[in-house]
């Protein structure tokens, strides 16, 4: 009962955070609610008893892409403005858009019926994740591991040479 | 802790979130939260992994580790894109998409 009722509150707080992060007019009230959205997904895996992938969410997520999107909006904009959106038109025509591709995919899902796997709840240590992590075997993940880290270093010097001041060539 | 919750009920939330993403993917003119955008779609993408690998494969870790790398992408996206934004505006003073309409400069 109790955890119906969490189940419930979390989502409806995604889901009306999810509207507001993309209907706010004022651009550093959208980034707090997609900030909000982020902690109540981190909720959600905290449901599902999850607790690696949570912790995940919130230092990564919450902790490091909102920060990182909060300083860039306030290098780029004013805080007084407000943010352009599409012509009344245009959003009638996306909401319309959306709306067939949401009900197409929900028919879809609630017709289908999964059958959940009857084991017990899993009990889950930080230290199975790391060693199959790092494990070369069967069920180990040190390729995707590997590639991960390349990729994010490639992106992080991407970043720093793209974003760099161009000197020019007189001073 | 989720016995009384069908494995639907996720997926309902996180297909609502990745259209409300696109939606506001599609009506935003400003650079900054179009980004914010993707985030709520690839945030919702690691959702429907998690509770697909809590539901129906609780004894593997696909899903983690899928959720991981999406997370890592995320990350990698975001700095690099935020890179090119700051860039825009240098050179044009204005990050809509509506005034950057030429690639050179």
């Amino acid at each position: 009962m109790v955890n119906e009722v969490m189940f419930y509150l979390i989502g409806a707080m995604i889901l009306i955070f999810s509207v507001l992060t993309v209907t706010s007019r004022r651009i550093l009230r959208a980034a707090v609610y997609l900030l909000f959205v982020l902690i109540s997904t981190a909720g959600l895996y905290f449901m599902m008893n999850y607790n690696f992938l949570a912790a995940v969410q919130l230092t990564v997520y919450a902790g490091g892409i909102v920060v990182l999107i909060i300083f860039s909006i306030l290098l780029t904009s004013h805080l007084s403005e407000r943010a352009a959106m599409a012509t009344v038109k245009q959003s009638l025509l996306s909401a319309l858009a959306t709306l067939a591709g949401a009900t197409l995919t929900l028919m879809t899902i609630l017709r289908f019926s999964f059958i959940p796997n009857p084991g017990t709840d899993p009990q889950l240590t930080i230290t199975d994740i790391g060693n199959s992590l790092v494990s070369y075997n069967r069920d180990g993940y040190a390729l995707p591991f590997e590639v991960a880290s390349v990729l994010l270093l490639a992106a992080m010097i991407g970043a720093i040479v793209v974003a760099k001041k161009e000197r020019t060539l007189k001073q | 802790m989720i016995q009384n919750i069908p494995l639907s009920y996720f997926l309902v939330i996180s297909t609502l979130m990745f259209f409300i993403g696109i939606y506001g993917f599609l009506t935003r003119r400003n650079l900054i939260t179009m980004l914010m955008s993707i985030e709520l779609i690839l945030n919702s993408v690691n959702i429907n992994f998690v509770a697909f690998n809590r539901y129906l494969y609780p004894q593997h870790l696909e899903g983690h580790f899928f959720m991981l790398i999406v997370i890592a992408v995320a990350a990698a996206e975001a700095a690099v894109a935020i890179a090119i934004i700051i860039n825009i505006y240098r050179n044009f003073k204005s990050i809509d998409v509506e005034n950057v309409d030429e690639m050179k400069y």
